[in-house]
């Protein structure tokens, strides 16, 4: 029956096939790859938030909601500033060099302006919200707390520029947000100068 | 010791033969499955079904992951993939050209079997499958054709559910509980997208499964409707046989590659297919307040719906007479007391006929225009499978089963006018003839010899 | 007395319209045809975004697809948003709507698709004064529409002329054609033009992806045309231990 096969060119349209045929699967797996990307609409509705801060008191925080997670903003009192300045030795990574943040807010209070933070307050180790615990309060995780914040799920200790203390799960600072101020008292979060909306 | 290692790939088939027999049903069911080797273009199609069926799951998880079964959310939901999901268009074209793709390609599989006999003897039950899964696909097309909430979607969807209140007593109550509300509502579209993407893929993959093993064990029909596993080489390997694979794979690659430039010749050039495909009405949300002017089902649906608007209330004198006709003629098959039994009955239907209105009858003969193709492998009396061997009348009547299913496709599409019906009716008594004649007119038809071989 | 139309077709022949295809007026769609889409954008988001909301389009895609700069579309077209990534909602609401017109006018995403673009045309061009109405205004695509002459600024006003017959012993009135009884800011041809890119914007509104899909599928055709012709070779190769 086979006695005259060129194996040659069977072997040879074989691979073209089967190659031609693979390609033609992968090009038809590119849009039902693609189609699991963020849609227009998700894209629309993560874009950038604007928030008003004109009501915000000194030592308050308010909580934003950008691409479905919290985004704390803190205005910081003298105080706060000067405890977040005490603590570099305390912490993984005092000047960001290992976190997540535009080159603004790359400094030690991991800010544009040192009175207010902009966070994103989801903890870096598993991703739960961690609360802020004020210098003082009774729940303080230890004696002369100087304020920050506390992850509810592992106990991550951060200070109050987000920045994660030596020996916790969390590996790295909370990541900042790209944010720009419109005036003194709007915020806008998720668009900077460089990557406007 | 070198002998002795196998390569990787070795051990690892071995392995897993060994806790699961893969080998052995690569073998039964491609690489040792003999198939007769004079299969023509006609034989693609039932691979091709497959192909469909896995297009139509892919594309339809895909779908499931963007649309919201909720009769507020729906139609936006649809449109929320067409355009601002990335390729979503693609992915619902694929599915609305698929939906009518599966239709055409199981219309010629089934239009292979009548030809060549498929349904014959050891192949009743392959058939009767076949049909389930006929039956079964058609209710998953209705249960998906409500998701997208238009117009036709909607009434459609109303139009079907109606009919079940044609039957007596329980009529009612039966499409009130089709439909879980009173009309077709939010409830309905829910229940109907479970049935859509769960129930109806389970069992339609489930039948194509027993479909395949229930083909495998009595081996392939032919064009000529020889059983090659009569005549068998010194190696039990039937002499008319090649081996599945690779011989219908190749081949087989082949059709696929064709049906692909048609298939999305069709996706990406013309996925409406002027109306036929997707239709223009059901651009316009469902409203429950009003009827567009001219509602017709989607073309696969359009034969059957031809026999139910057929069945006036002045048909059912013609319906009468056909069923006075048939008892005389079978009155002989019928032995002992069923002589007397069959003629009562036959009566006592036909007094049926007048007393139970034709919106019933309607129903009735719409069900049995599917149901009858199960009484194929019992109605063909010929000596013979293969058309390529019968005579003219059976070649004459399936060609005027060809054309009426055809026509009374056509005319399910338009708009009813009186010569449309009358029309209609001719061809669905003509429909009907093929089958509950063929009893004698296979019988009598003459025939050609049958050869040993199958012929190339 | 019973009133009549005439088949579309004899009427609109029988004035300026360039009328075909049944009892319609033929759309020339060109969805290649970038200054046209862009006229009809402009067209659509002054004078038909105000009663009716294209709730599926997206202003950013508009913009992308019709390579409008999104500073443009944002700063001349958006009327009911601030954001450009914001679908074409409707400054009225659905309730003022009804109580204005009896129905709520309807969106406008996919009414190309619904409608065509042959019976749109025909929509827009034959708007005509009749006192019965209370809008004042009748049309001859869609008798009793409950939408006024959105465009008559434009276009001016028409005047339906008509004649009596006597058809089986009663008076039938047949619209015979229309004419201008004011004209408006645009000429018969201008208008026409108007008319045919504010129908070519809504046939790309219906289905934006028609902008791309004839491409790809041009070259998934030929992909596929020469996939088939390998395979057909290599099942050939392979059949010669059959035959």
């Amino acid at each position: 029956m086979s006695d005259d096969v060129d194996k040659d060119r069977r072997r040879f349209l074989t691979v073209t096939a089967s190659a031609v045929g693979g390609a033609g699967v992968v090009a038809a797996a590119v849009p039902f790859v693609a189609y699991l990307e963020p849609s227009a609409r998700t894209k629309a509705i993560g874009g950038p938030v604007e928030v008003d801060i004109s009501k915000l008191q000194p030592g308050e925080k308010m909580i934003a909601k950008w691409r479905g997670k919290p985004v704390w903003i803190l205005r910081r009192t003298e105080e706060m500033v000067e405890a977040v300045k005490e603590l570099d030795d305390r912490v993984v990574d005092p000047n960001s060099d290992n976190s997540e943040q535009p080159a603004y807010a790359k400094n030690e209070l991991r800010s544009r302006k040192p009175e207010y933070l902009v966070v994103e307050g989801l903890c870096t180790h598993l991703g739960c919200s961690p609360n802020l615990v004020p210098a003082g309060a009774p729940d303080a995780p230890e004696a002369g707390w100087k304020g920050g914040f506390l992850c509810p799920c592992h106990g991550s200790k951060f200070d109050l520029a987000a920045r994660v203390y030596v020996g916790m799960p969390a590996p790295t600072n909370l990541p900042i947000p790209r944010h720009q101020y419109l005036s003194d008292t709007r915020l806008l979060i998720g668009a900077d100068e460089e990557n406007p909306a | 010791m070198k002998a002795l290692s196998k390569p990787w790939y070795v051990a690892t088939l071995e392995w897993v033969d060994a806790r699961f027999p893969l080998t052995k049903m690569w073998d039964e069911h491609l690489a040792k499955y003999y198939a007769p080797k004079n299969f023509n273009f006609w034989y693609y199609f039932g691979s091709l079904a497959l192909l469909v069926l896995v297009i139509q799951i892919g594309t339809g998880i895909w779908l499931t992951m963007n649309y919201k079964p909720d009769a507020e959310r729906a139609f936006e939901s649809v449109e929320y993939i067409m355009r601002d999901v990335e390729w979503g268009w693609f992915i619902r074209y694929m599915h609305s050209t698929g939906a009518s793709a599966f239709f055409v390609v199981v219309y010629l599989h089934m239009f292979r079997g009548m030809m060549y006999g498929s349904y014959r003897t050891p192949r009743e039950l392959i058939w009767l499958i076949g049909i389930l899964i006929y039956l079964t696909l058609m209710g998953e097309a209705f249960f998906g054709y409500l998701l997208p909430w238009g117009q036709m979607s909607f009434w459609g969807a109303k139009v079907i559910v109606s009919l079940f209140g044609a039957i007596p007593v329980i009529g009612e109550w039966l499409s009130t509980l089709v439909r879980g509300d009173f009309g077709i509502s939010d409830v309905t579209l829910n229940r109907f997208f479970a049935l859509h993407v769960i129930a109806m893929p389970l069992i339609l993959c489930a039948l194509v499964v027993v479909h395949i093993l229930a083909l495998h064990e009595v081996g392939s029909n032919n064009p000529d409707g020889v059983e090659i596993k009569k005549k068998k080489g010194p190696d039990g390997v039937p002499l008319d046989g090649i081996p599945f694979h690779p011989y219908y794979t190749v081949k087989d690659i082949v059709g696929v590659a064709g049906f692909l430039i048609v298939y999305f010749g069709i996706t990406f050039f013309a996925p409406e297919v002027g109306g036929y495909f997707i239709e223009h009405n059901n651009f316009i949300p469902a409203d429950p307040f009003k009827t567009p002017t001219h509602i017709a089902p989607v073309w696969y649906f359009t034969p059957y719906y031809s026999v139910l608007r057929a069945t006036t209330s002045e048909f059912m004198w013609v319906v009468a007479i056909g069923t006075v006709l048939l008892m005389l003629l079978y009155w002989r098959e019928f032995k002992g007391a069923w002589r007397l039994v069959v003629p009562i009955a036959t009566l006592a239907l036909v007094g049926g006929y007048f007393t139970i209105d034709a919106k019933f009858w309607g129903v009735v003969l719409m069900g049995l225009s599917v149901l009858v193709f199960c009484a194929l492998p019992w109605l063909d009396r010929s000596p013979v499978k293969s058309i390529r061997y019968r005579g003219p009348l059976t070649r004459i009547a399936l060609a005027v089963f060809v054309v009426s299913f055809l026509v009374l496709g056509y005319l399910g599409t338009k708009t009813p006018t009186i010569a449309l019906t009358r029309a209609a009716q001719l061809f669905t008594v003509l429909y009907f003839a093929y089958f509950l004649l063929m009893p004698i007119y296979s019988r009598i038809d003459t025939t050609k010899p049958v050869p040993e071989r199958v012929t190339h | 007395m019973k009133f009549r139309l005439l088949p579309l077709l004899a009427i609109l022949s029988s004035g300026a319209y360039a009328a075909g295809g049944g009892d319609l007026m033929h759309a020339e769609v060109d969805l290649g045809n970038r200054a046209s889409l862009q006229r009809g954008a402009r067209t659509f988001v002054n004078y038909c975004v105000s009663c009716h909301s294209a709730a599926y389009a997206r202003y950013s895609r508009v913009a992308a697809d019709l390579g409008i700069p999104e500073k443009v579309v944002a700063e001349n077209m958006m009327f009911t948003t601030e954001k450009v990534g914001n679908t074409m909602q409707v400054a009225m609401r659905k309730d003022d709507g009804e109580a204005w017109f009896g129905i709520a006018p309807p969106d406008l995403s996919v009414i190309a698709r619904a409608r065509g673009a042959d019976w749109l045309t025909t929509f827009l061009s034959t708007f005509y004064l009749d006192p019965k109405r209370p809008t004042g205004v009748n049309n001859l695509a869609f008798p009793d529409t409950a939408m006024p002459h959105v465009l008559w600024d434009l276009q001016g006003l028409k005047r339906a002329s008509t004649e009596t017959l006597t058809e089986g012993g009663q008076n039938v009135t047949h619209i015979t054609g229309l004419e201008t009884i004011s004209a408006g800011l645009e000429s018969d041809e201008a208008y026409a033009g108007t008319v045919r890119d504010l129908v070519n914007f809504l046939v790309y509104l219906g289905e934006p992806a028609k902008l791309v899909r004839y491409k790809i599928g041009f070259w998934a055709m030929l992909f596929l045309i020469g996939f088939f012709w390998i395979a057909y070779l290599l099942k050939k190769e392979y059949w010669r231990d059959v035959h």
